[in-house]
């Protein structure tokens, strides 16, 4: 049964009291236990480093060449810390609050008020560490705001927050490498975890299974390895890349959570995705990823589309009457800046009207014009310049616009090569980020004892949206500062456990289980390849298990999943040899997990008749067409079990709100 | 913008391994989109290929928006191709012309060794920043971040550096090999905050040390890296790199 582990207690003295009183494993010990982290973006490489500077022997794996080019590195805004240094009536309180509530009452309270408690001390970590935070000219940090807050918390590095901080986390972890308490296995990927029970003097198995280990591929050879773990921790990131065309690497994938899946570990709430609503607009069947555009885009920029269906029209050639600004019109509270799952549906909704626009009429305007103008305006009245012609206010314009968003609209142009301050950019939703993955109890450990799930790999902190500057903080408060207290009340248990010998029997059934399925891959030698499955698995889940869904769409996919299924696995081709660098052969193994993890998410989607946040249900909505929770039936964490293939067994963790009281939210 | 389609020439590096002597093989793409990326035009060939039986070229990518450094082509003799301040996987088609003909080859470095058609060995990399490109801060040991005030002049330009992205394409350029602008970017963020003042001698002379025996060549200064930079940093660094090995190699006590 499911059993969260949240201490009782007081809502803001629950992290306190765990500290006060979670086992502690004293330094001769912990030089005894090994640890395994899987993936090294933000939460592995902070787990990684701090276990090493605890004492703890570590063993880090990532896919990459090397361990700073995990996906963390593309994040762009920041990241949120209630540090209130802007006296802006910000506090750990407000943090949490707002979390939930963007979350859209579907987190876990006593995980969300200890992510906002820790905040402060990642910034202060990193700054430590030699992290470059923008700074005011008195030498102090500067925040920035951002989506679902009216408070100014978020720390930046331009618009590579994310880079920074991971480059920070991964030079602390380079030198645990140097000093010998971390081992680094780069171009490795894991293939399954391994299950034992512990034996008693006489050697008979005792208790429930305890993940031990895992079996990984050197990528560069493809040779198989076992490895030996007390604890393995998965750090293993999102699964956007379900959806094939995502925001997400090329190489983000879902297989070592989906191994943990298959041996036991619940998956909590996979129907969580959360699409972005301003990105590039796929230009053509070669798209082989999307661009997002940040977030701060619309603060100053105007969303709209023609008032005309099919309007072929060049945008400058539509007068400012037959111009549809939709969010004005249908939020003209918020405007352009509701939230991401808003602003997605309400693009989407005209694209399929026929307002779309662009060749593919798959995308929708987002126009600098006025704010153009407006700056202009206000900088030639510093200026003191009267009576300014439209080009003098056009050009002064551009360049405060320069100013604030020139990086992005480089990007822009390199990538479409339009002028965005000539002509509006071109922006569609796409998938962005998972706020599911599996299921972790307070102490971040899965349903299987000694597995550990951290960052975006796990469901906890988001609900069913994550708000802006959130990802980043929950990687590191994961890895800085949860897991080394929870993980010790777990290992104190086990100091007395030795080593286990690779050879087995547990490691050598689960080896022998992973080379039968490589070679059964290689096997089927079929004609069609991995990127064409793939795509068709993205279209089936883009179309019916995206932005909106319904009973019909997902019963429909379900099926078409399960015929794709079997399609893979008879008709795959796959070139190369498996003890040779074979990408092919490494991304084959990825898309036959996401085959099976999109059958799951519909299952989900279908389970839960209520939208909520990124989870829209067309069933489930207002009369304005709004999202509407059903809090009286689904007001639960859905953590799925695996029964076999195509087989699930659903298990609630109800979820209670002592403190926030769940509401409906509205933007008009 | 008007798109159009192209008709090319490539003339790809193909190697089977490390151990294996590679060649260059010619293909053939047709209708070749303008809006396309230079890895999706590689992906198409790669589809191709798989069809007809051979085997994809093997290339690193990850992130494909020019942040993860994990693309490293030399497209026409020039890392990651014509365009400035770029990365391989932010290059565009429109960049080419129908009939044109495009070399690629793998970065080119005795201490970057080929694994595989494209994609080389860059460990080297992770190796000097763990001789010594940190600051020794265990997690918890922190102050108040803002206890601090660093100059935002300095904050800025440690950032700047910061920006590198660990690519290589330096040392691709580079006549000698040198790995000299991604050490110095390094060496650089850190010596530009007083957080790296405890370590600052050490940590560039354990660096260098480090740079020698993985092999890289000396700097002569001909900028050639500075020119291929995607994230544009600068050879100041390197000039500060300079500074503060003589400094250290003059001053430290040991």
């Amino acid at each position: 049964m499911l059993n969260s582990k949240i201490p009782a207690g007081q809502l803001e003295l629950k992290w306190t009291d765990y500290k006060g009183h979670c086992k502690l494993v004293n330094p001769a010990n912990k030089r005894k236990l090994e640890i395994i982290v899987i993936g090294t973006g933000l939460a592995g490489a902070s787990a990684a480093a701090t276990l090493g500077e605890l004492g703890y022997k570590v063993k880090a794996f990532c896919f990459q060449d090397s361990p700073r080019r995990a996906h963390s590195i593309a994040a762009q805004g920041g990241i949120n810390a209630a540090k209130n240094y802007q006296n802006d009536g910000d506090s750990v309180f407000r943090l949490f609050y707002d979390t939930i509530k963007g979350g859209d009452y579907r987190a876990r309270e006593a995980n969300v008020h200890r992510l906002a408690e820790v905040s402060a001390n990642i910034i202060d970590q990193c700054v430590a560490q030699g992290v470059p935070f923008a700074r005011e000219y008195g030498g102090l940090l500067s925040n920035r705001s951002f989506g679902g807050t009216q408070v100014q918390r978020t720390f930046y590095a331009a618009g590579q927050t994310g880079q920074q901080l991971l480059i920070g986390a991964y030079q602390q972890l380079e030198r645990q490498i140097s000093l010998g308490n971390v081992t680094m296995y780069s171009r490795h990927e894991m293939l399954d975890i391994v299950m034992m029970k512990d034996k008693d003097k006489n050697g008979n198995e005792i208790g429930e299974a305890k993940c031990r280990g895992i079996i990984a591929r050197d990528l560069i050879t493809g040779e198989l390895e076992r490895h030996f773990g007390h604890a393995v921790l998965l750090c293993s990131g999102g699964y956007g890349n379900v959806f094939y065309l995502s925001t997400n690497a090329m190489g983000s994938n879902v297989t070592a959570a989906w191994k943990a899946h298959r041996k036991g570990a619940y998956f909590g709430n996979p129907c969580y995705t959360q699409i972005h609503p301003t990105c590039i607009p796929v230009s053509g069947d070669h798209q082989s990823k999307l661009t997002l555009m940040s977030e701060s885009l619309r603060n100053d920029g105007r969303i709209w589309v023609p008032k005309k269906q099919n309007d072929t029209r060049k945008a400058s050639d539509i007068p400012e009457e037959e111009r549809d600004y939709y969010l004005e019109r249908r939020y003209p509270a918020f405007g352009n800046l509701v939230p991401r799952d808003v602003a997605s549906r309400a693009a989407k909704e005209r694209c399929d009207a026929g307002y779309g626009v662009g060749s593919s009429k798959q995308a929708v305007y987002l126009d600098y014009a006025a704010a153009i103008v407006r700056y202009g305006k206000i900088e030639c009245g510093k200026l003191g310049i009267s009576n300014p012609s439209a080009e003098v206010i056009r050009k002064h314009g551009v360049d405060v616009v320069k100013e604030k968003y020139g990086n992005l609209f480089d990007m822009y142009e390199k990538i479409t090569g339009e002028n965005p301050y000539e002509v509006p950019m071109r922006i569609y939703p796409a998938v962005h980020y998972t706020m599911g993955g599996l299921w972790v109890d307070y102490e971040l450990m899965t349903s299987i004892p000694g597995l550990y799930a951290l960052g975006e790999a796990n469901f906890s902190d988001h609900g069913a949206n994550r708000l802006g500057a959130s990802a980043l903080m929950q990687g590191l408060a994961d890895g800085y500062f949860v897991i080394p207290y929870t993980i010790g009340n777990y290992l104190a248990d086990e100091i007395a456990t030795k080593a286990v010998s690779v050879d087995d029997p547990a490691f050598v059934q689960a080896e022998k289980a992973v080379r039968e399925r490589i070679e059964k891959l290689m096997g089927i030698k079929g004609k069609q390849s991995v990127e064409s499955f793939h795509k068709r698995l993205g279209k089936i889940m883009w179309d019916k298990c995206g932005m909106a869904r319904n009973e019909e769409g997902l019963k429909q996919a379900i099926a078409e999943i399960q015929q794709l299924k079997k399609e893979f696995w008879s008709d795959v081709r796959i070139p190369g040899d498996i003890k040779e660098m074979n990408p092919e052969l490494d991304k084959a193994n990825r898309v036959a997990d996401f085959i099976e993890l999109g059958e799951l998410m519909c299952k989900d989607a279908l389970n839960r008749k209520e939208s909520c946040g990124g989870h829209f249900r067309e069933e489930s909505q207002t009369e304005e067409g709004e999202a509407k929770r059903d809090d009286s039936n689904f007001q639960y964490v859905s953590a799925w079990e695996f029964k076999g293939e195509s087989e699930w067994q659903l298990h609630k963790e109800e979820l209670i709100f002592d403190v926030a009281k769940p509401t409906q939210r509205s933007y008009k | 913008m008007e798109h159009y389609t192209m008709n090319l020439t490539l003339k790809v590096w193909r190697q089977k391994s490390s151990k294996d002597k590679g060649s260059f093989e010619t293909y053939q793409v047709s209708d070749i989109s303008s809006e396309m990326s230079f890895l999706e035009m590689i992906d198409v060939l790669n589809e191709r290929l798989i069809t007809e039986g051979k085997e994809p070229i093997a290339f690193d990518h990850d992130c494909r928006e020019g942040i993860c450094g994990a693309c490293s082509m030399y497209i026409n003799g020039r890392p990651h191709g014509p365009w400035e301040a770029n990365t391989t996987c932010q290059l565009h088609m429109r960049a080419y012309k129908n009939g044109d003909t495009i070399v690629i080859e793998p970065w080119r470095a005795n201490s970057f060794p080929v694994i595989k058609d494209l994609m080389v060995d860059r460990a080297a990399f992770d190796r000097i920043i763990a001789a010594g490109g940190f600051i020794s801060a265990n997690t918890g040991n922190a102050v108040d971040a803002n206890a601090t005030p660093i100059e935002k002049d300095k904050a800025d330009a440690a950032f700047a550096a910061a920006a590198c992205i660990g690519c290589g394409a330096c040392v691709a350029a580079c006549k000698n090999s040198s790995a000299m602008l991604f050490l110095s970017a390094k060496v650089s963020h850190l010596a530009l905050l007083p957080q790296g003042a405890p370590e600052r001698k050490s940590r560039v002379l354990n660096m260098v040390q480090q740079m020698d025996k993985e092999g890289f060549g000396s700097c002569t200064f001909t900028e050639a890296c500075e020119a291929v930079c995607p994230k544009e940093i600068s050879v100041a660094n390197i000039s500060r790199l300079n500074k503060e090995y003589l400094i250290a190699g003059l001053t430290e006590e040991k």
